[in-house]
């Protein structure tokens, strides 16, 4: 069953804003509704979407086993590094170093009702970030590889 | 008023749509109404001001799911077999 020109065309258009939009949601997990595992699913959903839209010898132009395989590893790589960081500094294991340091996301938050400073909150942006890479990664590959499975087709 | 109002339609279309997908013998046509009654799941969430969770399920439901079920349509049959 081959998609039609509509479908196609329609994925290639809504791919890059549903990653724009997931994302976001990522990067604003510490202020916003959402985080990481959310976010990532967001933007697995758009890989999902091109990868329902095309056979599998058209999407892995796109979309290779390799980068995903890579970004899982890269996210779960990030998240324990994070943790070791903190006690590589002396601090306790997860312990939050960069919280009001000044450096990386290290602002204090301003006291009162405010809309939120993205620029805060320490290590749980990072977190965040790697769970949503990892999350990218894992659900992107098994749909791809239900892909994969299936036989040619044309018959 | 306007919340009952809309948790009625809500839960109206929820049982709407699962009888839908019991009902259409087309799967690619039952496998859209499981993803739109997991959209109006997402909605009835996101009225109960769980909006996390509402993201997780229009994520996860109404999109990865959905995919997964398109392609192994695709790898099978359209239409239910068995008696037409």
């Amino acid at each position: 069953m081959r998609m039609s020109k509509i479908v196609r065309t329609g994925a290639n258009l809504l791919y890059p804003f549903v990653l724009i939009f997931g994302l976001y949601v990522i990067m604003h997990g510490h202020l916003t509704p959402g985080g990481g595992f959310q976010g990532g699913a967001v933007v697995a959903t758009g890989v999902a979407l091109v990868i329902v839209a095309y056979s599998f010898e058209e999407v892995t132009s796109m979309i290779k086993k390799v980068g995903m395989k890579a970004r899982e590893s890269i996210g779960l790589l990030l998240f324990i590094g994070a943790g070791v960081a903190a006690l590589a500094a002396g601090a306790p294991f997860f312990s939050n170093i960069l919280a009001n340091s000044g450096l990386l996301f290290g602002q204090t938050v301003p006291a009162g009702p405010n809309p939120g400073d993205l620029n805060t909150a320490g290590v749980i942006p990072i977190m965040n970030v790697a769970v949503g890479i990892e999350v990218w990664g894992g659900l992107a590959i098994i749909v791809l590889y239900m892909l994969s499975s299936i036989p040619e087709e044309g018959s | 008023m306007i919340e009952v109002a809309i948790h009625t339609l809500v839960i109206a279309g929820l049982i709407a749509s699962a009888l839908m997908v019991f009902y259409f013998r087309d799967l690619l046509a039952a496998t859209l109404a499981a993803g739109f009654f997991s959209f109006l799941i997402s909605v009835e969430f996101y009225i109960l001001q769980a909006p996390d969770v509402a993201i997780s399920q229009a994520a996860i439901g109404a999109g990865l799911t959905t995919a997964i079920f398109i392609i192994a349509i695709r790898a099978t049959s359209r239409y239910e077999g068995g008696q037409p």
